[in-house]
C-alpha cells in the first residue's frame, strides 16, 4: 500500500493530469465533496501541485459537524444543562462547536449529568446498559458513512427494550446538496470527486444525475494521495472524451451497488425528510429522521425538543460560504486572526475535516 | 467524520462482535453491516463498525494501473 504515496507514482500522475489539463485549457475547477479528501489534499501538499498542473480544487459541504445548524448543538447543550441525571454522549468534534449558548464543553451540566465523548455509537449504547439509572442521549451526527452504525444502535436499543437510551439525530445525505450547489449556479465546476466511504454505503447510482442532468464528470476517490490524483485524472479523461460519468477509482472498497445490508438497516429505522443545512439552507429530502416504529428512541420526541434550524448561525462566521465552496477559508476576515483552532468561532475551524482547520494546519501562508 | 481505516479481522463471535488489527493495535468492531466476514479478511472500519470489505484483486488492479501510468510518463 506504500505505493499509494510513492513519489515517482505521484509525479507520474501529476504529469498525466497536466497533459490533460493543457489539452482542455483553463478554467478547471473541481469540488472535493468530502472533508476527509480535503484533509488528504492539504496534508500531502497536493493543492499547489494540482494548481500548477492546471486544476483548482474546491472544498465542498462534506463535513457533517460543520453543516449541522447551531439549533442541533443548542438542543444538545439544553439537554446537558437542563436535564438532571443525563449523560450526553457524542463524537469529540461535536463538543467544541461554538454557539450563542457556548459549546458542550463550556456548558455546566445539570446535577448528576455529564458529557461523554465517544468514538462509536456502540460506546453510547454500552454506557446506557451499564448505567440504567441515568438517561443516555447520543447526539449522533453523520453522513451515509456513519448513518448505518447509528441506525443499528437504535435497532439494538429497541431489540433490548433499553429504556434509558435515545438519539438526537443530525443525519445528512450527500447527493442532495450537490444538486443544490449545481442549481444555485454560484460556482463554475467542471467535475466532482465523490466521497469514498459514503459511496461504500450508497454505491454509484445516487450521483448519476450529476452526469445525466448537469453533464458534469465525476469520480469516486479513495483517501491516499494516489487515489486523489487518479480520480482527478479520471474526471479530466471524461471531460476530454465528452463522456461525463460516475467513475469508481476506489474499487478496492466501493462496489457499484454499495452496501445493501447497510442500506436496508437505514431504510428500516429511518425516514427521509427535508432538512436545513448550515450555509445551504433548506434542501428537499436531504436528511433522515428516526422512523415512527422507533420513536421511543428519538430524543426529539422523548424530551419534547423543538428545533428551529432555520434561525441559527453565529454572526461573523462565514462557514456557510466555505461549505458552499464560494469562499476559500483564508478569504474570511476572521481566519487565523480571531478564529483559530484553540479559539474557534465556527464549526469549520473545529472539525478535523472542517476546511478552515485543514487550511490552518497545512496550507497557511 | 468519514475517516475510516483499513484493518484486518482478528476475531468475531456469533453476535458479529469482534476485534480488528489496525497498525498493530487491537480495536473492537462490529461486523453486522457486512455480508461475509471471517478472521484474516481486510475491512474498512468506521466508528467501531466494519462498513465494507476490501477487495484484494481490485487493489492490485489499481496498483498496476498506477505503475503503468508512472512508467508511461518516464519515457
Amino acid at each position: 500500500m506504500k505505493e499509494f504515496r510513492d513519489r515517482k507514482i505521484l509525479a507520474g500522475l501529476l504529469r498525466s493530469i497536466r497533459r490533460r489539463a493543457e489539452q482542455l485549457g483553463p478554467p478547471l475547477r473541481m469540488m472535493e465533496v468530502c472533508g476527509t479528501h480535503t484533509m488528504t489534499i492539504h496534508r500531502f501538499g497536493l493543492q499547489p501541485l494540482l494548481e500548477q498542473a492546471g486544476v483548482i480544487m474546491t472544498s465542498g459541504p462534506g463535513c457533517p459537524v460543520c453543516i449541522t445548524p447551531d439549533a442541533y448543538h443548542e438542543a444538545a447543550i439544553g439537554l446537558l444543562t437542563g436535564r438532571p441525571n443525563t449523560i450526553l454522549a457524542t463524537f469529540g468534534d461535536m463538543t467544541r462547536v461554538p454557539t450563542r449558548q457556548g459549546s458542550l464543553q463550556t456548558a455546566i451540566p445539570a446535577p448528576g449529568s455529564r458529557l461523554k465523548i465517544v468514538y462509536s455509537p456502540r460506546e453510547a449504547l454500552e454506557t446506557a446498559r451499564q448505567d440504567p439509572g441515568r438517561e443516555v442521549v447520543f447526539f449522533g451526527v453523520g453522513f451515509e458513512t456513519t448513518i448505518p452504525s447509528i441506525a443499528l444502535s437504535i435497532k439494538q436499543a429497541a431489540g433490548e427494550s433499553l429504556a434509558n437510551f435515545s438519539v438526537l439525530s443530525a443525519l445528512w445525505l450527500i447527493p442532495p446538496p450537490l444538486r443544490a450547489i449545481l442549481e444555485s449556479g454560484e460556482l463554475r465546476l467542471q467535475g466532482f470527486l465523490y466521497p469514498g466511504h459514503v459511496s461504500a454505503i450508497i454505491g454509484l447510482r445516487p450521483y448519476a444525475f450529476v452526469a445525466e442532468e448537469f453533464g458534469l464528470a465525476g469520480a469516486v476517490a479513495g483517501f491516499e494521495p494516489a487515489d486523489i490524483l487518479l480520480a482527478v485524472s479520471s474526471v479530466l479523461d471524461q471531460i476530454l472524451r465528452k463522456k461525463p460519468a460516475v467513475a469508481n477509482e476506489y474499487g478496492r472498497v466501493v462496489r457499484e451497488e454499495g452496501n445493501s445490508r447497510a442500506q436496508a438497516i437505514m431504510e428500516e429505522v429511518l425516514e427521509v425528510k427535508d432538512a436545513y443545512w448550515r450555509g445551504l439552507g433548506l434542501i428537499p429530502r436531504s436528511g433522515l429522521k428516526i422512523g415512527k416504529a422507533f420513536q421511543a428512541w428519538d430524543a426529539e420526541e422523548r424530551h419534547g425538543l423543538k428545533l428551529k434550524p432555520e434561525s441559527s448561525e453565529l454572526p461573523g462566521c462565514r462557514c456557510g460560504e466555505v461549505l458552499r465552496g464560494v469562499l476559500p477559508p483564508p478569504g474570511c476576515g476572521l481566519f487565523g486572526r480571531k478564529c483559530r483552532p484553540e479559539s474557534p468561532l465556527g464549526p469549520c475551524m473545529v472539525s478535523l475535516e472542517g476546511a478552515c482547520l485543514v487550511y490552518y494546519k497545512y496550507s497557511r501562508k | 467524520m468519514c475517516l475510516a481505516v483499513p484493518a484486518k479481522i482478528v476475531s468475531l463471535d456469533e453476535n458479529r462482535e469482534g476485534e480488528v488489527d489496525y497498525l498493530g493495535t487491537r480495536l473492537k468492531a462490529n461486523f453486522t453491516l457486512l455480508e461475509e466476514a471471517k478472521p484474516g479478511d481486510w475491512v474498512i472500519v468506521h466508528a467501531g463498525y466494519a462498513i465494507s470489505s476490501m477487495d484484494e484483486k481490485e487493489a492490485r488492479e489499481t496498483l498496476s494501473l498506477l505503475r503503468e501510468l508512472a512508467a508511461a510518463q518516464d519515457k
